[in-house]
Parts: C-alpha cells; sequence; structure tokens
C-alpha cells in the first residue's frame, strides 16, 4: 500500500509507451497501401544520426512526411489538450460531469465559425476559421464568466456552471439561425463541428504555442487543485486564495481548450473520459489526473483517428463520432472492472 | 500560548445580519465551547474568527490584528475545521493530512521532507499511523473525525478552530474525540474554541463557555454561568434540570414537560 498518491515512473512510463504505439499505428494505417516494415525504416532514417534505406518512392515519402505524421501530431496534441482541460475543469468545479465545454466554448467556437463559413464564405483552407473559432471559444468563457460574476457573490462555482449553460444554449440559438441563413453550407459547417485532426503541418505549428503555454501553467497546478478538492472553505483556511487559482486553472484550460476547437473543431468525449479512466486506473491526485490525462487524451485521439480512417477506407468516419462510439462501451468497462465506493 | 480576542464582529450574509457584534476572549491555552440553537450564529462566528468568511470586526491573535496577516500568515496562527469538512474518497489519509503543510509550502512549490516528517508524527500520535495508505472513503465516522483533526493538528497553529467535532459520532467515539482534543490541548498548550450542540458534553471539556442566540451573546463566562435552567429554557426552549456534578461542572439533563 502506498500512503501518498504520486505519479509513478511506471504509471508515467506505460502512458508514454501506449502513446508512442499508438503514434505508430497512426502512422501506418491509411488509405495508401504502405508496407508497415518500410514505413518504420523511413520513420527511423529521418531520425538524427540514423541512417535507414526504407526503399520507399519520394510519392510515398512525402505522403508519409505531409499528410500522415502532421495529421498523428495534430491528433495527439488536441488530444493531450481536451484532456488534461477537461481533468482541469473537473477540479476546479468539484464535479466530474464537468468537460472542456461546459462553461461556453463550444457554443462560442460553433457561432463564430458558422458565421465565417455562411456570411464570409470563408474558406476552410485558410486561417479565418482556426482565428474565428479560437475567439469565439474564448468570448464564450469570457461571457459565462462574467455573467457569473454579475449574478453570483463572489466566485462560486454553482452559478458559474448555471452561467455556462445559459451562455451555451443562447450562443447554440444565436448559431443555430445563423446556420439557417445559410442551409446550402450545412455540410460545411457539420464537418467542422464533428471535426477532424487533419490539417497538415500549417495547423500542427499554429496550436503548439498555445499548446506549449496552457500546458505548463495547468501541470503547475496540479497540488493545488487537490488542496482546493477539500472545499473553499477550508483551501481559504489553508492560506489559499480559493477564487485566484480557480481563475488561473480556469484561463489555462480555457486556452487549452480553445486552441484546441481552433484547429480541430467540436470534438467530443475526449474530455470527460480520458480523466476518468485516468482516475480509475491510477489514482485521484490532480498530479497524476493531469500529466496521465495529456498522455492519456493524445493516444487515444490518435487512436480514435485511426480508427476513423480504417473502418469505412477509403471512406472516414468523423472523428467525432468515433470516439464517442468507441470511448462508451470502454469508459463503462472501466468503471465495471474499477469499482469504487462512492461518498 | 495564544490567546484570542475578538471584537465587534459582525457577518451579514445576503443582507440578512447573522452575526452582530460579537465580543469574545479565551486566555492561551483554554477551551471554549460556544453554544446555542440551530441556525444562533455558533458556525458563522467559528468562519469568521477563522478568516474564511467576510465580518466586520477585528480578532486579534496575542496582539496580532489577523485581517492584516497575509492568508498563508493567517492559516499558520488558525486550524479550522468544519462541521462537515469535504473527504475526496480516493485520497489517502497520509496525503489529506499533509494538506495541513499548504501555509508553508509556496505557491508553486512542493512538499518538503520536513513537510511529510510533521505529517507522519502527527498520525502517529492520534493511532493513524496504520491508516496512512487507507483512502478516506473506507473510513468509519470516528476515524473520519480523527483525521480531520490531524490535517488540522499538522498545520502547527498554536489555535484550532473546530465546529462541532462530534456531530454524527456515537457516544464513545464523541467521547475519544473530546478526550484526545484535550490531552492534545493541554500537551501543546493549544487554545481550543468548538462549537458543541451537547450541552451537558460541553459543560464538561469547556473552560469558559459562550451561548449565542439570534447573531448575538446571550451569556458567557464559566460553565456554571452559562447553564443554567433559565437560560436554557429562554434560548432553547428546552426544559432541563441542571445539576451540579461532583467535580463541580454542571450537569444538563432533559425533562418531559409535564401534560
Amino acid at each position: 500500500m502506498r500512503r501518498s498518491a504520486r505519479l509513478r515512473p511506471a504509471a508515467l512510463l506505460a502512458a508514454v509507451g501506449v502513446l508512442l504505439a499508438s503514434m505508430v499505428a497512426g502512422l501506418l494505417a491509411g488509405a495508401a497501401d504502405i508496407e508497415p516494415g518500410r514505413v518504420i525504416l523511413q520513420l527511423l532514417d529521418w531520425l538524427p544520426i540514423v541512417s535507414a534505406d526504407s526503399g520507399l518512392a519520394p510519392v510515398e515519402q512525402g505522403l508519409l512526411w505531409e499528410i500522415r505524421l502532421p495529421r498523428v501530431l495534430l491528433g495527439a496534441v488536441v488530444g493531450g489538450l481536451l484532456a488534461i482541460a477537461g481533468a482541469a475543469y473537473q477540479g476546479v468545479f468539484r464535479n466530474p460531469l464537468a468537460d472542456p465545454y461546459l462553461l461556453g466554448a463550444a457554443a462560442g467556437a460553433g457561432l463564430t465559425t458558422t458565421v465565417v463559413i455562411v456570411l464570409l464564405k470563408g474558406d476552410t483552407e485558410s486561417l479565418s476559421i482556426p482565428a474565428a473559432a479560437f475567439v469565439g471559444a474564448v468570448g464564450g468563457v469570457l461571457l459565462a464568466y462574467a455573467l457569473g460574476n454579475v449574478a453570483g457573490r463572489g466566485g462560486g462555482t454553482a452559478t458559474l456552471v448555471l452561467a455556462g449553460v445559459a451562455v451555451t444554449s443562447f450562443l447554440t440559438a444565436v448559431q443555430t439561425f445563423v446556420q439557417q441563413l445559410g442551409v446550402e453550407d450545412l455540410q460545411r459547417i457539420y464537418g467542422w463541428i464533428l471535426g477532424t485532426v487533419d490539417g497538415g503541418w500549417g495547423r500542427v505549428t499554429l496550436v503548439l504555442p498555445y499548446a506549449a503555454v496552457s500546458v505548463a501553467a495547468l501541470l503547475v497546478h496540479g497540488r493545488l487543485l487537490d488542496v482546493l478538492s477539500v472545499g473553499d472553505d477550508e483551501a481559504v483556511s489553508l492560506g489559499l486564495n480559493a477564487a485566484r487559482v480557480r481563475l488561473a486553472v480556469l484561463l489555462a484550460a480555457s486556452l487549452a481548450t480553445a486552441a484546441a476547437v481552433a484547429v480541430s473543431g467540436l470534438i467530443g468525449f475526449v474530455g470527460i473520459v480520458v480523466p476518468h479512466v485516468v482516475r480509475r486506473l491510477a489514482g485521484g491526485s490532480y498530479r497524476i489526473v493531469l500529466p496521465l490525462s495529456l498522455l492519456g487524451g493524445a493516444a487515444f485521439l490518435v487512436l480514435g483517428d485511426v480508427i476513423a480512417r480504417t473502418v469505412l477506407a477509403p471512406a472516414e468516419l468523423p472523428i467525432g463520432v468515433v470516439t464517442a462510439f468507441v470511448g462508451a462501451p470502454f469508459f463503462v468497462a472501466v468503471l465495471r472492472m474499477t469499482k469504487r465506493v462512492e461518498t | 500560548m495564544s490567546r484570542i480576542r475578538a471584537r465587534d464582529l459582525s457577518v451579514v450574509l445576503d443582507s440578512r445580519t447573522v452575526l452582530s457584534e460579537v465580543g469574545l476572549r479565551v486566555r492561551g491555552g483554554d477551551w471554549l465551547a460556544v453554544i446555542g440553537a440551530n441556525g444562533a450564529g455558533k458556525s458563522t462566528l467559528l468562519k469568521a474568527v477563522a478568516g474564511v468568511l467576510p465580518c466586520s470586526g477585528e480578532v486579534l491573535i496575542d496582539d496580532t490584528p489577523v485581517r492584516r496577516l497575509k492568508p498563508r500568515d493567517r492559516a499558520r496562527l488558525l486550524a479550522y475545521a468544519p462541521q462537515a469538512p469535504a473527504l475526496p474518497a480516493d485520497m489517502t489519509v497520509f496525503d489529506y493530512a499533509l494538506l495541513g503543510r499548504t501555509p508553508y509550502i509556496p505557491y508553486l512549490g512542493r512538499e518538503s521532507r520536513h513537510d511529510r516528517e510533521v505529517t507522519a508524527s502527527v498520525l502517529e500520535r492520534l493511532d493513524l499511523a496504520p491508516f496512512a495508505a487507507r483512502t478516506l472513503g473506507h473510513l468509519s465516522g470516528g476515524e473520519r473525525q480523527r483525521v480531520v483533526l490531524a490535517r488540522a493538528l499538522v498545520q502547527q497553529a498554536p489555535v484550532l478552530l473546530l465546529d462541532e467535532p462530534t456531530t454524527a459520532l456515537d457516544l464513545g467515539h464523541q467521547q475519544q474525540v473530546l478526550e484526545l482534543v484535550d490531552r492534545l490541548r493541554l500537551a501543546d498548550g493549544l487554545t481550543v474554541v468548538t462549537t458543541l450542540h451537547d450541552l451537558s458534553v460541553a459543560g464538561q471539556y469547556a473552560d469558559s463557555m459562550m451561548l449565542i442566540s439570534a447573531g448575538r451573546v446571550a451569556a458567557s463566562g464559566a460553565p456554571a454561568d452559562v447553564l443554567t435552567e433559565e437560560l436554557i429554557d429562554k434560548h432553547f426552549g428546552a426544559r432541563v434540570r441542571v445539576e451540579t456534578r461532583p467535580d463541580g461542572r454542571p450537569g444538563v439533563h432533559l425533562e418531559r414537560p409535564c401534560h
């Protein structure tokens, strides 16, 4: 028995191993038939110092480098961001049902993106959609936060959740209205909402700086989220400014969510399921849940994308459909395997 | 040993005055029991003293005004345990007690070896060492109360504020917990303020008592001065018989009204 819950090196290594394995699987799978052995050799060849002859044609090399590799990386970054943001939201709200879209990030991004697609006839390949989604996600959260502070007395979480629900309904209503104005764009709007991690190197480099900042800010708050878990009164009596910690974590988690939404659309299920699976398997301390959710979410979305690409190949399933379709039964299985006392 | 003084403590919640100009005085190393009917403002008073509720008035520990202290410094003087503490079911006893070291750890820092040693020694003292690895969801009521007490002691504050430390405990465990608090108080020279709903129990452990009624101090002083049949009838609406026990402390017995 361990008296103290800490991130064990073994658990960390296992998570890194699962992530690497899922990324290799992501590079091996695809519409084009490339021999797995040659892909591996080619990957080794791209490593610094190592030199290997894969015998792949330049077209195949280009396909690996320009399509599969950025797709796997984007899936990993987005999955990691959504999962760590979900874990952080659950800690801030002390509510296991909280997810990264709780405060209106999804509805805000949905609205601004729909506006860009319908009214400005925005081009999905350009920067206008990621920019619109980012602004919308951040705007939705800020709106909910402002409303929560006006309605509630000093930083209570219940009012904030209700404000998030109100903002989400309102923005979704406006989004539906705008969508009706441009029925011919419906498929593009839904395509965006269901999400994709196919965006090329452009999207990867676009999201990385925001990902790095938000992930670093969240990882250092693990201990403080543990303190918050005993309640506001006690956290304050322990000398912690609970409202300030909550705000810092919310900001970082919302930045992570907005960055993920901007490059991939509204992929559901990752942010709520992965942290719970981690909690069940490795322990409830946020010093464990935050880093392992990051790695687990990355692996989960990369694998989800592999399934999305292969089940109906050469056609693709929307990744949001796969995360829910695969994630839900997996989640139920983990819940059944690890029965715990609830309080 | 730290004495506590408070002057004119008032708390307004949702434009309702819950506590009005309450003053208190506890000598260093003494035990003050705050009593009163449900909703009288006992818990509010304790929260106001602990600094977790905005209030007007002044609280002094020795001669230091608590309001001027940084939250971390205040937390090194005052340890507070609420009536119904949130106990995350999958947190271990050791990790929960370790949270008491929060005021000694830098904002983004981590626990030192010393913090872990303090925590381990407190668990040892409270006979909780065998439970260190157990999760809070797997504890009985009496064990939970001891764990909450351990968290407060790990804070190493000279003043202990305990809100109803014996709620939901059976008779034997009530006695165990209160004896433990008393033993620690004498051994470490702690100043203790508790709210207690059981008047007999309060009268047996407290050096002084304070009766709160509708947010104001109705009576305060030695247990024998506060636990009188008249005051209890007036402020609790209960018919009781108070008799002096062999040790000189008052004993309170409920009496059924005659029909």
